[in-house]
């Protein structure tokens, strides 16, 4: 085993979930303040509608698909076995993926064109919306290059992950898959160790208690009534 | 019976003369900085007129507040599954193009302009992007434009007077308008408070004050559209949504609100209501023209030794009860039933009232003559240069009779305060006019004291607060003994 995979996909994927967790659990303890979606929708709306409205609709789906090969890889197996399920995740997971990179694309644009948004995107945002497009784009390369990647994601990517997950580091279920895929994993990674350090934080408030909370919250500043 | 103190208000809208030192006050204090500089938490609309934001009172467009739907009040924006749903892009988030786009000017180019056969100027700039802009649009851009085709005519209050109603408001020798001014209401069933998806805005169990914690804030923008009265704002600098405070920390330390403490034409009143919780939701039920009178019985009297009992019981200390008693808002809204909450079929439960304007109602209708009863000064209400209608829209949720109420009894105030002062009306027909509006003399007496003459103190009774009491409780004081009253450490910066 080489010294770069090893360094590539086991030393960096640790580096870089240390980062993530430990760096969102001192921003949000240091600094909850900073904790927000950051929207721009107000300066700008239209291209926002539809660039954002893709972009999450396209990219929730996807990443739930993911987490779902890694973590349940026998009952994903099972859905693909026909050729006709196979094709339809196949499909599926093109069609979200096309309605993420396009969203991407405009949220992009969105930001070059309008001078008002630009104002309020920092350097971090533009990396952020960069590697993300990129992700994405390569995302689709594997789709539409490397067909049928439905199955052999379980019986490569899972592995490595899990056996990462698992502190058993099995590089080799990667390593000699061709670049594009690497580049893919590597540019996942390198999305994990930057997480606290931009917007993304704004994945960990989604409000699902907004679905059971009381509509009306009413707050004492005593502890005790006196 | 859960009872709660709220901090309420009273507008008087006759004694307003649109000088937005409100305004100024508020802005000065809270949102003169990036990201607020649209912001104005307290604004001055003059009526007819579009409103600020443009025609805000048109929920068709907004979507604020709520609605009945079989009966259950509900959000008219969203539910709550949609509510996740529309995170990624609120359907009904007004831009800033339904507010203004802020400007300054590039004062610098008048010194720095090299000789020249022209005069220097100063061009206006975006104070969001510094480009040079075309102002189209500002703060008070209809001040005074009562009567305007462009501007009062879109008002969304006309939407249903009849042409003859119309024709009567626009005609060039009827204009009238009358000043407006708003902050936020501190409703009892806020849509902003319902419509957080992090449940970030929250009342005050003490004072009814409603806040956004600006921790918690994700920057979803729902209170935004769910506010009817669009008081709530996103700070498109800090990604975070800021409303109206009530000034707090000056309530805290004794001092009315700065709007309050600076109102030139001092028609704004501050005191504290008692009112029954377990009644808001029975209250948001009902339809439209109950909407007033059920939202008065809600609030108590703090006189009656069973409110007092049970208030003490929930928790609300006596010197608040003292004060309630001594509430001009109490007076105004409950005893005298002269005082209105803004658009209550929005079924917020709006806490700030509004004393409707007489003055644009009456003068046409006497002819530049004195007010006396023989001209019938009640039925000429019906052919008043304001409809009633347009108050009562307003007002009452469309219900007439509250509005015309109010007025009989402000006119009979001033056909006896007339009769004692001027002396050009005879006794008996101020007392026949304090019949027919159903008053006695002493009520008209009071009424008078507490519009025309009151002093701070009788304007403004800010209950007892204990801050450093309650700190103590949730705090130990050794801990934080010399940091309380220091507030943030990080400065609110965008991110990170
Ligand atoms: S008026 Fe104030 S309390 Fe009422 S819904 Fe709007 S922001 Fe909330
Ligand atoms: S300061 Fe008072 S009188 Fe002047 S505009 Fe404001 S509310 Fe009206």
């Amino acid at each position: 085993m080489p010294d770069i995979d090893i360094l590539l996909f086991v030393v960096f994927p640790y580096v870089a979930v240390v980062l993530a967790v430990i760096g969102t659990l001192y921003r949000y303890f240091r600094n909850q303040f900073s904790f927000t979606s950051l929207s721009s929708q107000f300066l700008e709306n239209d291209i926002q509608f539809w660039g954002s409205t893709l972009w999450h609709y396209g990219i929730i789906p996807t990443l739930v698909i993911h987490v779902m090969g890694f973590t349940i890889p026998k009952v994903m197996e099972l859905m693909h076995s026909t050729p006709e399920t196979l094709y339809l995740a196949e499909l599926a997971g093109k069609v979200f993926g096309i309605m993420a990179l396009v969203g991407a694309g405009a949220l992009f644009y969105r930001r070059v064109a309008s001078s008002k948004v630009r104002m309020v995107t920092t350097p971090v945002d533009w990396v952020i919306l960069v590697l993300l497009f990129f992700q994405v784009f390569l995302g689709m390369w594997i789709a539409f290059g490397y067909r049928w990647g439905a199955t052999w994601f379980i019986h490569t990517v899972t592995p490595w992950v899990v056996s990462l997950a698992t502190f058993q580091p099995a590089p080799q279920y990667v390593a000699s898959l061709p670049l594009i895929p690497k580049l893919h994993f590597l540019n996942a990674t390198l999305l994990i160790a930057i997480f606290p350090f931009g917007r993304l934080v704004h994945m960990v408030s989604f409000p699902v208690e907004y679905l059971w909370r009381r509509f009306q919250l009413v707050i004492w500043t005593r502890r005790k009534v006196v | 019976m859960k009872i709660r103190s709220q901090v309420s208000m009273v507008f008087h809208l006759d004694k307003c003369i649109g000088c937005h030192t409100c305004s100024i006050a508020c802005k000065n204090i809270w949102t003169d900085r990036q990201g607020a500089e649209y912001m104005w938490w307290n604004n001055v609309e003059t009526k007819p007129g579009v409103g600020f934001p443009t025609q805000w009172e048109d929920q068709e467009k907004y979507k604020g507040g709520w609605e009945l739907k079989n009966g259950k009040p509900q959000l008219k924006l969203q539910n709550r599954v949609e509510a996740l749903g529309n995170l990624f892009s609120n359907p009904a988030l007004p831009t800033m193009d339904d507010y203004y786009e802020p400007w300054t000017y590039k004062y610098g180019d008048l010194f720095n302009s090299p000789l020249g056969d022209d005069q220097p100027t100063a061009r206006p700039i975006s104070r969001i992007d510094g480009q040079p802009i075309e102002i189209e649009s500002g703060p008070n851009w209809d001040d005074d434009l009562g009567g305007s085709n462009v501007y009062a005519a879109n008002d969304p209050l006309l939407e249903n007077m009849s042409d003859e109603e119309k024709r009567r408001l626009f005609s060039i020798e009827q204009l009238f308008y009358f000043y407006m001014p708003r902050i936020c209401n501190h409703c009892l069933n806020a849509g902003c408070v319902a419509a957080c998806p992090s449940g970030a805005i929250y009342k005050r169990a003490e004072d009814g004050i409603v806040l956004i914690n600006q921790d918690k804030c994700r920057g979803w923008r729902m209170c935004v559209s769910a506010c009817p009265y669009k008081k709530t704002y996103y700070n498109w600098s800090t990604g975070k949504s800021e409303k109206c405070i009530l000034c707090y920390p000056r309530l805290e330390t004794g001092q009315a609100p700065a709007c309050f403490h600076s109102c030139v034409g001092r028609i704004r009143y501050l005191g504290v209501l008692l009112y029954d919780a377990d009644q808001i939701e029975a209250a948001v039920k009902v339809s439209d023209e109950q909407l007033v009178q059920r939202q008065r019985e809600m609030i108590l009297d703090p006189f009656d030794p069973q409110v007092i009992a049970a208030a003490k019981e929930s928790g609300i200390p006596d010197g608040v009860i003292t004060a309630a008693q001594r509430s001009p808002v109490y007076r105004y809204v409950k005893e005298w039933e002269l005082a209105l909450p803004l658009h209550p079929e929005f079924r917020t439960l709006p806490m700030l009232f509004y004393v409707p304007p007489l003055l644009p109602v009456l003068s046409v209708a006497q002819d530049g003559g004195t007010q006396r009863v023989e001209n019938d000064l009640f039925s000429s209400l019906e052919n008043a240069r304001v409809p009633v209608r347009y108050m009562s829209r307003m007002l009452s949720a469309g219900n007439d009779e509250l509005v015309i109420k109010a007025y009989q009894k402000m006119i009979a105030v001033r056909i006896y305060k007339r009769a004692e002062t001027v002396g050009d009306v005879t006794s008996d027909e101020a007392t026949a006019a304090l019949a027919k509006a159903g008053m006695s003399a002493e009520e008209a007496e009071a009424i008078y004291q507490l519009t025309s003459l009151p002093n701070y103190q009788e304007r403004f009774v800010i209950p007892p607060y204990g801050r450093e009491g309650d700190i103590e409780e949730v705090y130990d004081p050794q801990q934080r003994k010399a940091e309380t009253g220091f507030g943030r450490r990080q400065s609110p910066h965008r991110g990170l």
